[in-house]
């Protein structure tokens, strides 16, 4: 008796098992239906976003590639009715590089190349040893020798004539590396009990956040000149590059303050109560922990800065993004605006997702 | 408050003292061994680079004169492209030496902003531009037209003059940006489009079909396009100024960059001191006797120089007009040089 029950319970078990879900409940019908339309609200909603996706998306297809010109020149755009990808093609160097002589061009790119890789090298933080700090220094002294040239036989290029990406890229590789220990000095010197050091980084702060950064800019370009004495200029980028750095370093400041005032008072105690002189409670003790809590801001503040270098289009250097307006405003190529200016957002938003992609792996790390 | 005072007074007297004392740019340029020419950079025809990155332009090939006035070679210029609010400041804080960026000539540029203009490189004029579809022969016809038109210019004041001293109502359609005007105009959103002459013709251009579209013959404001140079300078005004005046004079006496060579055996002796064979403008002017004859030879002529930027077989397809010979009807007169 028991045998057969024990048989019977066997064979519910194993229709149970064999039975499948209702066909709607699994696969791919499941998951449209359980994520797509659980519900009359939730069903128009998708009925609409399909709608919108089926007029936007087939006649952008066909602008973007099916109706396309590549390689054609101007002319033979204006007649065909999809996009114009050879106003990239025509003005590809152009826009990349700007003024840079023409048979000079491989020395900005093998530069940036050398800087996307000891970008690279640096993400990865077992990397992080003395060789880093010597691999930096010797690459950022070839990279200046390839821009400035003037030695082993390359003709010497004036820093007026760097223009395009290398340009977009020094503005934001350096105005980051520069404004983010200042901005840390900055916070430190607000949450300070000297009044005098209180006192001018908080002056500082609100004074330059208080400023939009365009009006920086024009006073680095246009006012600061008037009061140098007669005779000297300052090179105009190292005046906008200037104005960034002081400029995202006041909105870091305001970041890692955030950072400092969210570990608690007992952290900062414990750290005195075994004896940790300033220096060493806030490099050793505090800082890992307030820099890592704001890691997501931190990222935030730098990647608008990098899309901030984009302003330096008012004081007429030619960044990425005024190579790209010079080319549009050739009579040849006027009318492919949309065209040039996709491709450059393109190259931003790579740039920018690149950065917050590790920035997110750096969390993740650092929270084992 | 008071220790301000002192200190604006000092920053004053000193930047005063050192106008005073400042050497002549003629010297300066010299010394450093190039010319620094502010440039439009956005405009075709007159200041912008090309697809290789090299500079093009009517407002580029006088910066180009200059410094092959002063050195003899015209790749000795550095061109440095400026937006319209920095360019008088460029000028005035010596980033510059000349700019040739399209200036309009003005009284109160000339005195109160303390620039010197020279000689007139290209005679501009404000006028319109109309689809012939529109069946309007003249401005006067353009009663309660909608007009577009780029803000924050001398353009839409000079537009607004033009339709109340002619009791005419309109409707400007304000458009920041120059490339979205143009798609705004073909797309039918005004009647009518107004701008320099010599930017109207850039925009008919790039129209789908040219041909619809026209340029009325009225101009309604006068825009003398020149060089300008700091003022009190007047080595160097004097410099730039016949530098200028040698492309006009050239085409009046025939010189061209290709006939040059011949032309240095020519009799004629207005020639002859022209080109620096019989000496005295050079040493006059602190420069090479055969100045004139270096900037025909790398740079060309007016009419050369007109042609080759703005002329009928570029983009813009201008017609001489108004920056013809005063011998053709127009207004390019240059003094003797002798």
């Amino acid at each position: 008796m028991s045998e057969v029950l024990s048989n019977n319970n066997n064979s519910i078990h194993d229709d149970a098992d064999n039975v499948k879900p209702p066909i709607a409940s699994v696969g791919i019908i499941g998951w449209i239906r359980h994520n797509l339309f659980n519900g009359p609200i939730n069903s128009i909603i998708t009925l609409a976003i399909l709608y919108i996706l089926w007029k936007v998306v087939p006649p952008f297809v066909n602008w973007a590639f099916i109706e396309s010109m590549w390689t054609s020149s101007g002319a033979e755009c204006q007649q065909a009715d999809g996009a114009c990808w050879s106003v990239i093609y025509a003005n590809f160097r152009f826009i990349i590089f700007g003024f840079f002589p023409h048979d000079q061009q491989w020395r900005p790119l093998v530069a940036m190349i050398l800087l996307v890789t000891l970008l690279l090298c640096s993400q990865n933080r077992n990397n992080w040893k003395k060789s880093l700090a010597y691999a930096w220094i010797i690459g950022l002294v070839i990279m200046g020798l390839l821009m400035k040239g003037g030695v082993l036989g390359l003709p010497p290029i004036e820093s007026s004539q760097w223009s395009g990406l290398p340009l977009t890229m020094l503005l934001s590789v350096f105005g980051m590396v520069a404004a983010y220990p200042l901005g840390i000095v900055l916070a430190l010197g607000r949450r300070s009990t000297m009044p005098a050091i209180k006192s001018l980084c908080v002056i500082y702060i609100e004074l330059i956040r208080g400023v939009p950064l365009i009006s920086l800019l024009f006073m680095s370009s246009v006012m600061f000149p008037l009061f140098l004495p007669e005779g000297l200029t300052i090179n105009k980028i190292l005046r906008a590059q200037i104005a960034i750095i002081l400029f995202t370093a006041a909105y870091v400041a305001e970041v890692v303050r955030g950072g400092l005032q969210a570990i608690p008072k007992g952290q900062y105690e414990a750290a005195e109560a075994i004896g940790l002189n300033y220096y060493m409670k806030m490099r050793l003790i505090i800082l890992p922990q307030a820099l890592k809590v704001v890691i997501p801001p931190t990222v935030g503040v730098l990647i608008s800065a990098f899309k901030d270098t984009s302003l330096v289009v008012i004081i007429a250097l030619y960044d990425l993004l005024k190579t790209t307006q010079s080319t549009i405003s050739n009579p040849k190529w006027m009318g492919f605006s949309a065209e040039a200016y996709i491709f450059i957002a393109l190259i931003y938003f790579v740039c920018c997702y690149a950065m917050s992609s590790y920035s997110r792996r750096l969390e993740r790390e650092l929270d084992k | 408050m008071k220790s301000l005072k002192v200190l604006v007074a000092a920053a004053m007297v000193l930047m005063f003292a050192a106008s005073l004392c400042m050497a002549g740019t003629l010297e300066d340029v010299k010394a450093k061994g190039f010319v620094t020419v502010g440039v439009n950079g956005n405009l075709f025809g007159f200041g912008m680079p090309d697809e290789k990155g090299v500079w093009k332009g009517l407002d580029v090939d006088t910066g180009r004169a200059i410094a092959t006035a002063v050195f003899g070679d015209a790749s000795k210029v550095k061109f440095i492209p400026l937006t319209a609010v920095q360019r008088f400041t460029a000028l005035q804080s010596k980033e510059i030496d000349v700019l040739c960026r399209n200036a309009t000539q003005t009284l109160n540029r000339d005195t109160a902003l303390g620039l010197d203009f020279v000689q007139v490189n290209y005679y501009d004029g404000q006028g319109f531009l109309i689809p012939k579809k529109l069946g309007v022969n003249n401005a006067k016809e353009l009663n309660g037209a909608s007009v577009c038109v780029l803000p924050g210019t001398t353009t839409e004041l000079n537009a607004a003059d033009y339709f109340r001293a002619n009791n005419l109502t309109w409707k400007p359609v304000v458009i920041e940006n120059t490339a979205e005007l143009q798609k705004a105009f073909f797309a039918g959103r005004c009647d009518c489009m107004t701008s320099d002459i010599s930017q109207l013709a850039g925009t008919r251009a790039v129209a789908p079909n040219p041909a619809d579209y026209i340029i009325l013959s009225e101009v309604i404001s006068k825009e003398p396009l020149a060089p300008a140079v700091r003022h009190g300078d007047n080595q160097w005004k004097d410099v730039v100024h016949y530098a200028v005046l040698a492309m006009i004079n050239a085409e009046e006496l025939g010189i061209d960059s290709k006939n040059v060579d011949e032309m240095l055996k020519d009799k004629n002796p207005k020639v002859q001191r022209f080109l620096g064979v019989s000496p005295g403008n050079g040493k006059a002017l602190g420069l090479d006797e055969n100045f004139a004859y270096n900037i025909i030879k790398q740079v060309g002529n007016y009419g050369e120089v007109f042609e080759r930027n703005v002329g009928l077989n570029t983009s813009l397809a201008l017609k001489r007009g108004l920056n013809a010979l005063w011998t053709n009807g127009g207004l390019m007169y240059s003094p003797p040089f002798k």
